[in-house]
């Protein structure tokens, strides 16, 4: 499970020895994050980022789990409940001021690993399975941040359920009855919030048990690089602990310092003031948002104006909204395939001219423009606005994603990390005395071997 | 599994066809069928309780509806938008039935049979689920004079067909028949 040089667990006390024979749990946590795991030893602060979320999912846990305690999941009394946790109980404010402000702390976390990744391809081979995981915990997170923001049973909790739950109803044939039985009525009612209080509850410990097998699937391979370029020998690599313990330390307590800024100083600026209204069913806001964070899916949904139809005929294939609901939902699959889509042998952004041209000033702008039009009432400009970028962001990873990484020319790879860390690497001074050139040109790191010509940038 | 068991048996006993076997196919059998079983009532529980669907009908007392004016019910936990169309509404939305519309319907259509005047909408916008305005005193009624969704600008005419913005289809009629003179009962 891990490289040769790994340092094993040596319990040194009679209790540490009678427990590693009985249950060896010092041993599992000892490698998988201690002294037993070697990792790169040229990893940057983006690295940090999965850490976090694991911070982000305990701590979510922790206040929910708290604030579980103090709430009751029924349509007459949970908007009051939750001015109960607020007015009444103990730091009641506090644990709710920090489970809401933790969900978009926790996606900034998610966004910025995901986008680590997408950067220095980490879904690449071997790690196909580490990406297609971290997919799943995504798409279960957007799932667990619903239900959980309709618990307060505000305006936009309740509106929000409707408009989300009413995606389903597009679906043609079974759409109305699914929507009837995933809400267990004709509108969100007090079926609908007791259902979405259960899973809310469930949900982070399906995440947690997800969690662990992609930690699981990281540590077969081990952690990818800023490079790219596999680990070869013990000098690419550093003991997890206490090298990295130490940068993730340092790392939370970056994050917890802007953390708390927001818990204790903007505790609201993140959310909807249209929330402090309790549910209405009979009067909409005039101005139905998501939270931020799904702010950009929410504006591929709404890109979709026009009917799928035959043309002159008139007749519909595909209506609007369908089309809208498809769009969203495939927004995210799309990364599913990504392992696949991207075939260049390179991984790392940095070694990819054209690669990182698109990513920089195609992909991030895009997601940027996306989340404003998201939040911004559907009309002119933004629905032209949107519909463009979302034509940009299924066209990034369907067709210019596969094509730059047929034509793209990688600039040279380091040979090892231990040279892209030092400037030099012994092994290969007496690689190059034995004159064998670019071997294993199969394997993504060995690709572009040292020495081979420049590329036109 | 049944065909597993006639392809097994048809090799004859050479092929050490056991009589545990059967066994097998009987124990595996019987599992699945519980299993499937317990699957149906966890997925029904999850549809609308009895009590929901009792409160699936709703009577509208509509004799004190004014020509023009429109009250709000609720059905199904939904908005209901009641109106009785004046004579000059009539004319307007049977003017506009040959016109051209996205989800063509004539006002006809809309009242049902033996009803003139009493136009009856779920007032649940068909894009997203809004409750459209129009129905209230001083709302706006869109460019159609029916009702205006202010979420993402759908204009429903006089008798809630729609007209533009983005909505799929025109404002649901749900079934209704007079109870009465006086008393509508929706559902």
């Amino acid at each position: 499970m891990s490289f040769a040089w790994a340092k094993q667990y040596e319990p040194k006390t009679d209790f540490t020895k009678w427990l590693d024979e009985k249950l060896p749990l010092p041993r599992l946590v000892y490698s998988a994050v201690g002294a037993g795991y070697p990792v790169p030893r040229n990893l940057n602060y983006m690295w940090n980022f999965g850490v976090l979320a694991g911070f982000c999912l305990v701590l979510q846990i922790v206040t929910g789990v708290v604030l579980a305690m103090h709430y009751a999941s029924n349509t007459e009394v949970a908007f009051g409940q939750v001015e109960h946790i607020m007015r009444n109980v103990n730091y009641g404010w506090m644990m709710r001021y920090a489970h809401a402000n933790g969900a978009s702390f926790f996606f900034i976390v998610i966004y910025l690993h995901i986008f680590r990744g997408l950067y220095f391809s980490s879904y690449k081979a071997p790690r196909e399975m580490i990406w297609l995981l971290g997919v799943v915990i995504f798409l279960l997170m957007m799932a667990t941040a619903f239900m959980g923001y309709v618990l307060p049973w505000g305006q936009m909790s309740f509106w929000g359920a409707k408009v989300i739950t009413g995606l389903f109803g597009a679906i043609p044939l079974v759409g109305e009855p699914l929507q009837t039985w995933l809400v267990g009525g004709f509108a969100p009612n007090d079926s609908t919030l007791n259902r979405f209080f259960s899973l809310h509850f469930l949900l982070p410990f399906v995440i947690a048990g997800v969690v662990i097998l992609h930690i699981w699937a990281l540590h077969i391979p081990g952690s990818s690089n800023p490079t790219g370029v596999e680990v070869k020998k013990e000098s690419d690599t550093v003991p997890f602990h206490p090298y990295y313990t130490s940068k993730d330390g340092f790392g939370l307590g970056v994050f917890l310092i802007l953390f708390t800024f927001m818990v204790f100083f903007l505790p609201n600026t993140l959310g909807h003031p249209d929330n402090y209204i309790e549910a209405n069913p009979l009067s909409t806001p005039a101005h139905i948002v998501p939270e931020w964070y799904f702010l950009p899916f929410y504006a591929i949904l709404r890109a979709f104006t026009g009917d799928l139809t035959i043309p002159f005929t008139g007749i519909v294939l595909v209506q609007a909204k369908l089309l809208g609901v498809i769009g969203m939902f495939g927004s995210i699959l799309v990364w599913f395939f990504l392992p696949w889509l991207d075939k260049s042998p390179v991984r790392s952004g940095n070694y990819r001219p054209m690669f990182k041209k698109f990513f920089w000033f195609g992909l991030i702008p895009t997601m940027i423009i996306l989340t404003i039009c998201g939040g911004a009432p559907a009309e002119e400009p933004y629905v032209v606005i949107s519909q463009i970028a979302t034509a940009y962001y299924f066209l990034h990873f369907l067709v210019i994603l596969p094509i730059v990484s047929q034509i793209e020319i990688p600039k040279p790879l380091p040979f090892s990390i231990t040279e892209a860390v030092l400037g030099k690497d012994a092994d290969e001074t007496a690689k190059a005395a034995t004159a064998t050139p670019g071997t294993s040109a199969g394997t993504p790191a060995g690709a572009t071997p040292a020495g081979s010509p420049e590329p036109a940038e | 599994m049944a065909s597993t068991a006639e392809d097994t048996a048809m090799q004859g006993a050479q092929d050490g066809v056991r009589r545990r076997d059967w066994i097998h196919i009987a124990a595996l059998s019987t599992a699945g069928v519980g299993g499937a079983s317990v699957l149906f009532p966890l997925v029904s529980q999850m549809a609308p309780t009895a009590d929901t669907l009792a409160a699936s009908t709703t009577d509208v007392d509509v004799s004190a509806i004014e020509p023009g004016q429109s009250i709000k019910a609720t059905f199904r936990d939904q908005p209901l938008f009641v109106k009785r169309l004046t004579p000059a509404e009539i004319a307007e939305a049977q003017a506009d039935d040959a016109a051209d519309m996205r989800d063509p319907q004539t006002l006809a259509d809309r009242l049902g049979e033996g009803n003139a005047e009493i136009l009856v909408n779920l007032g649940v916008c068909t894009h997203l689920g809004c409750v459209p305005l129009g129905a209230g005193e001083g709302e706006d009624k869109g460019e159609f004079g029916g009702y205006f969704c202010p979420c993402h600008g759908s204009h429903y005419d006089v008798a809630g067909r729609i007209r533009k913005g983005p909505a799929p289809t025109n404002l649901a009629v749900p079934e209704f028949e007079f109870a009465s003179e006086s008393v509508i009962r929706v559902g």
